[in-house]
């Protein structure tokens, strides 16, 4: 069972005051596919680099499967860094490339081979064993490289932003091509990245990570259909949500013109006369009745059977998930607004319209202070 | 926001050097496809991207086209190594901003300067090889190692492909060639140390199977031994920098032995804990600062020569007994020094003839002459002068080597690169 467990992982650099990982608690299944991501510095990498054996762990353990692998040194761990080597060497065939690891640990021949015929199957390799890598394709040359970590037979693949390396083009076919990999082979994989479509393509789970501090770890339906705080809300999805401050009454936030009305567990939770609320673009659509958020339009996208509109409106206020303190910004300037509407009648740039939310169970409500999910 | 106007193009350069001649390199190309006239050479070795040799006003720089994140981390690590003075090569510039003619957008370039007399692991085993050079080759690389783990630097690929070596009295120096997966922290942990080094074996394993493979490197010689050795020569020369011995309060002298042995490594004691127990009949030493190029720095203060740590050795030597021979003992250490440089080392330096003077470095060649003399003695069973040595020398031995100054070209082992699952 090669089950990963981060137990309350911490990891403090000395002379900091602030954790990197702060008391990480996640589990990951066997088998699964999970994707840590976040921003620049919220400990993502600090994480798998823990889990590896590269980074010390501060406070708490870190579990494979039933084995506290704490303090234990890189080799031991039965753990396999996948796309930290990419080099092939010239003379040795397909088959020696990949399982030249194994011939310096000293497994048996015939184990090798059988290995390595195993694993040139799944990877669609098994004709070209006997070649040179110089007769391979650069795709074919990849997966001889992935091959070389696959053999080892290891209990969890660890990948460190694995597609930085390539140019644009090229990371929408690896990522569909890894993910596919990774449920053919079934061995549990932990994948960090910081883009979020990335995660949410790839990942069983996706966990986002803040700071050092774990925000939420789910599906990727669920983390884009409930996202437990305004930071998940803006970071996941793109186009970004939609957040806004809102004035808010004993009947619900005011959106412009029209009323959102908020459950009533949710609105126990509030204090004060502000929330934060957030829609998606996709969720927001133009009002045949002139209600709802006054919004100018500054720029039409149109693509075809879709268009997008950014503007700005003065009946909400900005929130900024970078800066929730918004010490960049002038509280009371416009907020940014993005709507999806149909692609053949779009509104005009300058126009105003008035936005409402097409369905309002795809209206979000945090508490305006801690930013925590309010709505069910 | 996409709209599809035609982005106007700014190449950008970020260079360390006013090198106008970077601009005339045809930086709208891919540089798969440059032209064979800028060329050259192709690399040597295996590369995990696109690499050309190109020359600039007579100098030798390498072109490696990456992702331009990549690249800019790559030029601030290695501008980084060398503030620290660690071995590596000199990073020139990063161009990024490229596109072709159809305004495509091309990768970005990092550039780095070639290193003088450096040779790629595979240019020593493309002659007859000696066994022992792959010993001196893995040695080399767990000197440098573990200069860069005092440093704190986390390489993340050691590999014979990822270094440069220059020889430095008939051993090898190593330098860092590749810095795409470095890290620069305070200290490394002993997980990220162990690691390095593991990766280090199993690459260097890796390497001397495909020269086995490629009937490059002796069917008797193991690879695996060899690469077991970078373990052990790694792990004795940290512990041997790095560990904490302790001795009774009467044997001190033992502090000034570990710091012999150290300067004897070619490592200056930049600090030293001493510590003694409450009792204060044992003492515990550990040093906390270790730099390298003990001999070098001193040689490079007595005669402003700058050569690797076994050549500054060498010469040393032979100013000792330069001195001994001379009866100079006495005298001040910078005039012996002056002395010698101008009486024995210049006078070597300048005899080479300036056709042969691309095959070696002046220490190097010095070093090389000092050997001869010694065999050349020990064969007429007397002592032989250093003028004779030298013409012997350049008649029958540099004449005959190859030049050393700019090894680049591939031939036989052509890189394999990977540009992506292209295919």
């Amino acid at each position: 069972m090669a089950t990963v467990t981060f137990d309350k992982a911490s990891r403090l650099y000395p002379g900091s005051d602030k954790p990197a990982v702060d008391q990480l608690d996640l589990s990951v299944g066997d088998g699964e596919f999970l994707v840590l991501v976040g921003p620049s510095g919220c400990g993502k990498s600090t994480s798998l680099r823990m889990l590896a054996g590269l980074e010390e762990v501060t406070s708490g353990s870190i579990y494979i499967g039933d084995r506290d692998v704490t303090d234990m040194p890189p080799k031991d761990r039965d753990i396999a860094m996948v796309f930290q080597n990419y080099a092939l060497y010239p003379h040795m065939s397909v088959a020696d490339n990949m399982g030249f690891a194994l011939k310096i640990a000293g497994v048996a021949k015939d184990e090798i081979r059988k290995r390595v015929e195993e694993a040139a199957k799944i990877l669609d390799l098994a004709p070209y064993l006997d070649r040179k890598p110089k007769a391979l394709s650069g795709g074919q040359r990849q997966r001889v490289a992935m091959g070389r970590a696959i053999v080892r037979s290891p209990q969890v693949f660890l990948m460190d932003e694995p597609l930085s390396n390539l140019d644009a083009k090229l990371r929408v076919q690896t990522r569909t091509q890894i993910a596919s990999l990774q449920r053919r082979l079934g061995v549990t994989t932990v994948y960090v990245t910081h883009d979020q479509v990335e995660a949410m393509t790839m990942g069983d789970r996706v966990a986002v990570l803040k700071d050092g501090l774990l925000q939420q770890v789910d599906s990727p339906r669920n983390m884009y259909d409930k996202p437990n705080n305004v930071f998940v809300a803006g970071f996941i999805g793109s186009p970004a949500m939609n957040l806004m401050t809102l004035p808010l009454n004993d009947q619900g936030a005011q959106f412009g013109t029209m009323l959102l009305p908020i459950a009533r567990e949710a609105l126990a939770k509030t204090s004060g006369n502000r929330i934060t609320v957030g829609v998606r673009p996709e969720d927001l659509q133009i009002s045949t009745t002139g209600e709802g958020l006054p919004v100018q339009v500054d720029v039409v996208e149109e693509l075809g059977a879709d268009a997008y509109i950014y503007g700005t409106t003065d009946a909400a206020e900005k929130v900024d998930i970078d800066d929730p303190d918004m010490r960049g910004e002038d509280k009371n300037s416009g907020e940014n607004i993005i709507a999806r509407t149909d692609g053949r009648r779009p509104p005009t740039r300058g126009e105003t319209v008035h936005l409402v939310p097409g369905d309002p169970g795809h209206v979000h409500f945090f508490d305006i202070s801690s930013g925590a999910r309010l709505s069910v | 926001m996409r709209n599809h106007d035609p982005v106007s193009t700014s190449l950008q350069i970020t260079s360390t050097t006013a090198e106008s001649g970077l601009l005339d390199l045809p930086w709208d190309l891919p540089l798969e496809t440059w032209p064979e006239e800028r060329i050259a050479a192709l690399p040597r070795g295996i590369s995990r991207h696109v690499v050309r040799f190109v020359r600039i006003s007579g100098k030798v720089y390498a072109v490696k086209e990456i992702t331009e994140p990549i690249a800019r981390r790559e030029y601030q690590m290695l501008r980084n190594l060398r503030r620290l003075a660690v071995p590596s090569v000199e990073p020139t510039a990063v161009v990024s901003g490229r596109h072709d003619a159809d305004g495509e957008h091309l990768e970005a370039a990092l550039i780095t300067r070639h290193l003088q007399f450096s040779l790629p692991y595979r240019a020593l085993f493309s002659q007859t090889l000696r066994p022992d050079t792959a010993t001196r080759l893995i040695d080399a690389l767990a000197v440098l190692l573990v200069r860069l783990h005092l440093t704190g630097f986390y390489w993340g690929d050691v590999s014979l492909s990822n270094t440069l070596f220059r020889r430095d009295a008939g051993e090898f120096a190593a330098y860092l060639v590749d810095a795409e997966t470095g890290e620069l922290h305070t200290t490394l942990s002993p997980g990220q140390r162990a690691y390095d080094v593991d990766l280090a074996r199993v690459n260097i394993a890796g390497e001397m199977f495909d020269l086995q493979a490629g009937e490059l490197l002796d069917a008797d010689f193991d690879p695996l031994a060899a690469s077991d050795r970078i373990v052990d020569r790694y792990e004795s020369l940290w512990k041997e920098l790095t560990h904490e011995e302790s001795f009774d309060f009467g044997e001190r002298w033992r502090v000034d032995a570990r710091i012999r042995r150290l300067n004897e490594l070619g490592f200056d004691v930049g600090e030293l804990a001493i510590t003694t127990d409450f009792t204060g009949t044992s003492v515990q030493i550990q040093p906390k600062v270790v730099d390298a190029g003990h001999h070098t720095r001193r040689l490079l203060r007595l005669t402003g020569l700058d050569v690797e740590e076994n050549q500054a050795r060498r010469l040393l030597n032979d100013m000792d007994s330069f001195a001994a021979a001379n009866d100079l003992q006495g005298e001040d250490e910078e005039i012996v020094a002056h002395t010698w440089l101008s009486t024995v080392f210049e006078p070597v330096v300048r005899a080479v003839p300036p056709q042969l003077r691309g095959k070696l470095e002046p220490a190097e060649v010095f070093h090389e002459v000092l050997q001869h003399r010694w065999f050349m003695s020990e064969a007429v069973g007397h002592d032989v002068g250093l003028d004779e040595a030298m013409r012997n020398y350049l008649a029958s031995q540099l004449v005959h080597r190859r030049d050393e100054k700019a090894v680049l070209g591939g031939d036989d082992t052509e890189p394999v690169p990977i540009v992506g699952f292209a295919g």
